[in-house]
């Protein structure tokens, strides 16, 4: 009883966790649901290795010495035109997140509503679905950028021979990945905005329902 | 016996003063509440009754720090619930309330362990503490050697067992059980009213429990009913004794 009287009608306010314990949680739901975070991530994965093809054969046809001027133009339209498909491709990819990530939230419904009733706060929950995204973002980007890197790579040398090793950009394609990557991510937790706003507002009683 | 259920000091888990809920739905605004006046005493076992749609959840929720009331007060623990912010219920959830669910409610990608020390993390406790209390109180449910098992390596009866030490770990003043037994059969569901009869005596938590199941209403202090939206009657479990042996005699045979 002692117990009830030092701590009677002193409310304080809920903590807020440190990122390792979201961190922590987060992988492991990926990791759980590893199959379904593939398909997810295999979309960002086709976007990104798009993504990196084009940007890296714009700096590796920069790179190599046209004989005829002429290419170069058709080149510059071809980029054109590829940078749509790219617009398109990162928006795809977005709705595709943000589609997945509601289908997880809805799914856990009764997850997320048992932890606000053991005192996880809002923004804990938002963060958990965050760093979720984050995480099949880089994934998928990583993937995606090697893929797209090598294929670039691999249709300069069919179109110009072995001499094309010499002359690549490698400064230039290092920061292209990266960059491709960077994206990646970051369209992938963007995605995820909505949704993980979605999850923090669910009010904890939702943990009581039965049905779907 | 009765030394817990009946204490000495008037000190009260929960009280409810003229509380009314209304809901919204369009034009119409519907009562879902009519002004209830509930007093439950810190160290009493109670259960709530009523048919569905009579009120009860809405109520449940409101004594759980769940939702507030549209009029009247909830105090939980002598504290108004209705002038608390996000952080400060969070954290009444956190301490003051122990959570038990009819789905159980485990989270699947934690081992029992993890699931038990999950609401221990969220009060701030160091990883090291909260894993030495979390396999003590999974010795105490009687799940001391299934610590690392995960909630599907487990019966429905053992997950119940996990979620009652998960409602114990911050040393609540209030156990609040939806259906416990709802999911279970017989033989475990009066497994787990046992256990928690037992952490009732040996803790003094106060149990709140809304459901169907005679066998809970066999030891309950007192069992509240609740009718369109008001308390239709209190029960005492004196009053009620016999008439609950004849029923759970039929219900075993």
């Amino acid at each position: 009883m002692s117990r009830n009287q030092e701590s009677r009608s002193t409310i304080r306010r809920q903590i807020k966790l440190p990122n390792r314990e979201a961190l922590k949680i987060a992988l492991r739901s990926i990791k759980i649901r590893f199959w379904r975070s593939m398909i997810t991530i295999s979309g960002i994965v086709l976007t990104i290795a798009f993504l990196t093809y084009v940007i890296l054969s714009g700096y590796i046809n920069a790179a190599i010495p046209f004989e005829k001027g002429e290419l170069a133009v058709t080149a510059a339209q071809d980029n054109t035109r590829q940078y749509w498909l790219i617009g398109i491709s990162l928006l795809v990819c977005f709705v595709g997140i943000t589609n997945a990530m509601l289908m997880s939230v809805t799914e856990r419904y009764r997850e997320i509503g048992t932890m606000k009733c053991l005192g996880a706060l809002d923004w804990f929950v938002i963060k958990l679905f965050l760093i979720e995204a984050l995480f099949q973002g880089l994934i998928g980007s990583i993937l995606g950028a090697i893929l797209g890197a090598l294929a670039s790579i691999f249709v300069s040398f069919v179109e110009h021979g072995g001499t094309v090793f010499a002359l690549l950009p490698w400064g230039q394609i290092f920061s292209g990945i990266l960059g491709a990557i960077l994206v990646g991510g970051v369209i992938a937790v963007l995605g995820a905005v909505y949704p993980a706003r979605r999850a923090g507002k669910m009010p904890p009683a939702d943990a009581m329902r039965t049905e779907i | 016996m009765n030394t817990v259920a009946e204490p000495q000091t008037t000190e009260y888990a929960v009280k409810t003063v003229n509380v009314i809920k209304e809901y919204v739905m369009g034009k119409e605004t519907l009562r879902a509440l009519k002004g209830i006046n509930l007093e439950i005493r810190t160290g009493e076992y109670i259960s709530i009754m009523g048919p569905s749609g009579s009120g009860k959840s809405t109520l449940f929720n409101m004594i759980g720090g769940l939702d507030k009331p549209s009029q009247g007060k909830v105090y939980i623990d002598e504290v108004d619930i209705s002038g608390l912010d996000a952080y400060e219920l969070a954290w009444l959830r956190c301490r003051k309330i122990g959570y038990i669910f009819q789905t159980f409610n485990l989270i699947p990608v934690m081992t029992a362990l993890e699931n038990v020390t999950l609401p221990m993390i969220f009060a701030g406790m160091t990883t090291q503490d909260a894993m030495d209390k979390g396999a003590e109180l999974l010795q105490l449910v009687g799940l001391g050697e299934r610590i690392r098992h995960k909630p599907l390596e487990l019966s429905g009866g053992q997950q119940q067992r996990v979620a009652c030490a998960r409602a114990l770990a911050n040393d609540p003043t209030i156990i609040l059980a939806d259906e416990p037994t709802g999911n279970l059969d017989l033989k475990t569901g009066k497994e787990i009213i046992e256990l928690l009869r037992k952490l009732n005596k040996e803790k003094g938590v106060t149990i709140i429990s809304a459901t169907h199941d005679l066998k809970m209403l066999d030891v309950s202090d007192r069992i509240i009913w609740i009718r369109d939206g008001l308390v239709d009657k209190i029960e005492r479990r004196e009053e009620l004794d016999i008439e609950v042996g004849t029923v759970e005699g039929e219900e075993e045979a």
